[in-house]
């Protein structure tokens, strides 16, 4: 991973030093071990502060909305594909934004990796496929493939759908048996036992909104949860408000959710916000053959008619 | 919609989709007497449901 860090500091250091872009938005390493915070370098020293690592987990697409500056962006295979949604939505033109396209093996689980520790992580260093994690009272050397996010072991695209430069040479494409295995388990259930495992997932929700904030999807200037006239939703601990935040933040994300797992990420209660995502992604993928952020040419479904279109709902 | 709400545990027969013009007066009378049979023979829905103390 050192060597994507090099070559997207030296490309950054370029397109500032040259004054192609205004800022490159990219990681820089947090003050905590396994925390790369999303990082704006706006000069050619601060470039040199960038870093990408397998914690670099959030979706950076979430800072191109309405900007006017010229931005170059560090984009994975998710965010990449993001960046093309947010094309498409108008968000930003294609001519303002620099890709400076990773090619992604997955990210880590902070969760998974720290749920192996007993006390607070002190140091995390990457080689390669292995991963050396220390933490006050011992240290342990891991594989990163048995560490990876559940988004990441599903992932289709782990190289950039669009790029004006690359940092490194292309991934392999994983083959999967079955990508919505974990929906599929929910959809066997009755509905007694569904109610209440959405029930028992969303029970520790605290209202931060957090999975909204670094959702790149979620750029409403007003959203339903804020609104106060009409009020769509109440603000409080009841759990049927909760359910509904969830479940109609997620339907917005219906035909537009690219499942880089950035809600899930920033979720304090470790809540598995992907599990309504993840079914819209597979409803999009069998009712309408379609893939989030793919094809600059294409409108997501939800946005378009076509006579082609499942029916047999409505009578 | 329908199929998210089936997802997270609502009976598939509460959620009705139609078109229906202003002039099928006899097309909304048989779609609401439908709907009404389906959801009565469901029972009240307990679920995804706000109580006000």
């Amino acid at each position: 991973m050192d060597k994507y860090t090099e070559k997207i500091r030296s490309i950054a250091g370029n397109l500032l030093k040259d004054g192609k872009v205004d800022k490159v938005i990219g990681y820089k390493q947090g003050s905590l071990p396994m925390a790369a915070n999303p990082f704006a370098a706006r000069t050619q020293e601060q470039a040199e502060e960038l870093v990408f690592n397998s914690t670099c987990v959030m979706n950076l697409a979430n800072y191109l909305t309405d900007t006017t500056e010229k931005i170059a962006v560090v984009a994975k295979g998710c965010d990449s594909r993001n960046i093309v949604n947010h094309i498409v939505e108008n968000k930003i033109k294609r001519d303002q934004v620099y890709i400076i396209g990773v090619p992604c093996s997955g990210m880590v689980d902070k969760r998974k990796i720290t749920s192996e520790f007993e006390t607070d992580l002190t140091e995390f260093a990457e080689n390669g496929d292995e991963i050396t994690v220390k933490s006050l009272e011992k240290e342990k050397v891991i594989q990163k493939k048995d560490y990876l996010r559940d988004c990441c072991l599903t992932c289709i695209k782990p190289n950039p759908v669009i790029w004006d430069e690359l940092a490194g040479e292309f991934v392999e494409e994983k083959k999967m048996e079955n990508r919505f295995a974990s929906v599929e388990k929910i959809e066997n259930m009755n509905p007694d036992e569904r109610y209440s495992y959405f029930t028992e997932l969303t029970r520790t929700c605290i209202r931060c909104y957090g999975c909204r904030n670094a959702c790149p999807l979620c750029y409403c200037p007003t959203c339903f949860v804020d609104e106060s006239g009409p009020q769509w939703v109440g603000k409080g601990q009841n759990e049927t408000d909760i359910q509904t935040f969830h479940f109609l933040r997620a339907f917005h994300c219906a035909g537009r959710c690219t499942d880089c797992g950035a809600c899930e990420e920033a979720c304090p209660m470790g809540i598995k916000v992907r599990e309504f995502t993840k079914k819209l992604v597979k409803d999009s993928s069998e009712l309408f053959d379609w893939e989030t952020g793919l094809d600059l040419s294409k409108r997501p479904p939800l946005d378009t008619y076509s006579p082609e279109d499942p029916d047999d709902f409505i009578k | 919609m329908g199929n998210l709400l089936e997802h997270i545990g609502i009976e598939r027969e509460r959620i009705h989709f139609s078109w229906i013009s202003s002039a099928e007066a006899t097309k909304f009378v048989d779609v609401v007497k439908e709907i009404t049979d389906k959801v009565r023979s469901l029972g009240p829905n307990e679920k995804f449901k706000k109580i006000y103390n």
